[in-house]
């Protein structure tokens, strides 16, 4: 088995009397595919904003690579590789596509306390950038404002920023939010084609893709991992049918995929 | 494919600006007019101060409602360090004072810079109206300390008892020497504001403004480049306060009234945030504007007054903003 390039341990959040994260264990792998599923209001999204440092932590801890990362900014944590991409997109929409991500390749390449230099005549943060649009699909759109971007593309540029920090590991919170089947298909085949280079934890409500794409997948109930295994291991697990199926009604959908 | 003309509709506008400042002192004396010369100067020194605010305003996205506090700390450093010179006193019981422009404006800016560097070590940790309103408070003590600060005046300001000196190079006494330092210094720190909001570091700043939350999730601690824009702001915003002084002649607590912070606020807003020639434009509308009306009747802010509803109403982005970034298809 493959050490774990992250290791949740006894993770605690509440809001009032609600715990969105209940003394949560999860590993992720290096290189995996790691998918989190559970129905709404199971604490996915908290989840993520812990992982990435947004929320503090009640109690708990989070080891990336075998650091102690609990109490770390978001800053730091991305500067170690520890990077999330938003739900709802996230972009700078007055920049170009090309300047989004020029300033994702910035962030890493140590302090900005540079104020002569024109950042975008930089090739040292433009051609690392336009290799990222590339991969993404975006390499014709570099100069477009990303308001101008249709959604897909806007998604597809959002995670051109994530990959552009340089991440170990994606957080990615619902990359299909809200797209078509064509445009889902194009980030199922791109996140696809990141499999081995990136880890990722994909937290996503479209069965399709958490099933073609997971390597292991783990469902979320009221703040609690109930499960993890491989997609086949998870559709017969009874405590997730159980789960879901009190949960909604439609959830059945992909235990008989 | 490279023409000296300039190709844009807003690169017209700055080279005409340019032209039209480098002939006004000739001009106004041909007209028997030197009236206008000392006038222009004030415009400068204010499209100065407006200038250094569109940097955090325009580019940074934070509404600083303080900066005449910086303008008027750099205005005072000028002033009481020639009071001291002129007196032939310690400041301080420690240092002596200095008519020295190549000791006292930098001095203006180092004091501006540090005084805003600590007040935006607090403020800027708040954000929106809060922040508006700890800059606003944090101008108010600064008003209220050189108004009980009686050895300078308290109150009723202190006169500048000498113009600062340039190694004999240039008498600020000379009006028209005056225009064209003023000139010069907001033409050279134009040039460099204008490669600063186009560096990583102006990347920064601007990303911060347009999403703060992405910029932290890809990597940015973006406090550290807030307070960085707004020291740097302060110590332009000093040195404007150190032309002011030789301008006017006079520091006062008025200089650094809440009110005028606005002022500049609506300069930098009227001109076009986020452009550094619009704040030149805003001061030059602002302050001619005022100087036209107040001559026709005493209450001119109610003419004022709905002009500027009416600009920012019909020109949101500012009269220089009004400008197209790019030529125009034929």
């Amino acid at each position: 088995m493959t050490r774990p390039l992250i290791k949740v341990t006894g993770l605690c959040k509440s809001f009032g009397a609600l715990r969105a994260t209940d003394n949560l264990d999860l590993d992720i792998r290096e290189g995996e595919i790691h998918a989190l599923i559970g129905p709404n209001g199971a604490g996915k999204s908290t989840l993520v904003a812990q992982l990435a440092g947004e929320l503090r932590s009640d109690a708990g801890r989070v080891e990336f690579q075998c650091r102690d990362v609990t109490a770390l900014p978001p800053p730091e944590r991305v500067a170690l590789g520890l990077v999330r991409s938003f739900q709802i997109t996230s972009v700078f929409r007055e920049f170009s596509a090309l300047a989004n991500v020029a300033l994702a390749v910035q962030a890493r390449q140590g302090h900005s306390f540079r104020f002569w230099r024109g950042a975008l005549a930089d090739p040292l943060l433009t051609e690392p950038a336009r290799r990222c649009l590339e991969q993404v699909g975006l390499g014709a759109r570099a100069e477009t404002p990303a308001a101008r971007l249709s959604y897909g593309e806007q998604r597809q540029l959002e995670i051109a920023m994530a990959l552009a920090t340089g991440p170990k590991l994606l957080l990615l919170d619902e990359p299909l939010a809200g797209m078509g089947r064509e445009d889902s298909a194009v980030i199922v085949e791109l996140l696809g084609s990141l499999r081995g280079r990136h880890t990722m934890l994909l937290i996503e409500h479209d069965m399709d893709a958490v099933f073609s794409l997971a390597d292991r997948i783990s469902v979320l109930v009221y703040g609690r991992a109930v499960a993890t295994g491989t997609p086949d291991a998870i559709r017969r697990d009874p405590d997730v049918q159980r789960a879901y199926l009190g949960e909604e009604a439609h959830a059945g959908e992909f235990f008989h995929a | 494919m490279t023409s000296l003309l300039p190709n844009t509709p807003r690169r017209w506008a700055v080279a005409l600006l340019a032209v039209a400042l480098l002939a006004l002192p000739p001009a106004a004396q041909a007209l028997g007019e030197p009236f206008y010369i000392s006038l222009v100067s004030r415009v400068l020194v204010f499209a100065l101060a407006a200038m250094s605010l569109d940097l955090i305003l325009g580019f940074g996205g934070l509404v600083c409602f303080g900066h005449a506090m910086f303008v008027g700390v750099g205005a005072y450093v000028v002033g009481i360090l020639a009071h001291h010179a002129a007196e032939e006193t310690l400041l301080l019981g420690l240092l002596p004072g200095t008519a020295s422009g190549w000791i006292a404006w930098p001095l203006a800016m180092l004091c501006a810079g540090a005084l805003a560097a600590a007040v935006g070590f607090v403020s800027l940790r708040t954000k929106g109206v809060h922040f508006i309103m700890i800059t606003l408070a944090f101008a108010q003590m600064a008003y209220f300390f050189f108004v009980s600060l009686r050895a300078y005046g308290g109150d009723d300001g202190l006169s500048l008892a000498a113009r600062s000196t340039f190694s004999g190079l240039v008498s600020l006494r000379d009006k028209v020497s005056f225009y064209y330092v003023a000139l010069g210094v907001l033409a050279v720190v134009g040039l460099l504001l204008w490669r600063v909001t186009g560096s990583r570091f102006g990347m920064v700043l601007q990303g911060a403004k347009a999403n703060e939350r992405r910029m932290v999730h890809i990597g940015f601690p973006v406090f550290r480049y807030r307070l960085a824009a707004f020291a740097l702001a302060g110590a332009v915003a000093g040195l404007a306060g150190a032309l002011l002084a030789n301008q006017a002649n006079f520091v006062s607590p008025a200089m650094m009234h809440w009110t005028r912070s606005g002022e500049i606020i609506v300069m930098v807003i009227l001109g076009g945030m986020g452009t550094l020639v619009g704040p030149v434009v805003g001061a030059f509308v602002f302050l001619l504007l005022e100087e036209a009306l107040s001559g026709w009747t005493e209450h001119w802010q109610v003419v004022f007054g709905p002009a500027l509803l009416l600009a920012v109403i019909y020109a949101r982005q500012g009269l220089y903003g009004l400008l197209p970034v790019r030529e125009s298809a034929r």
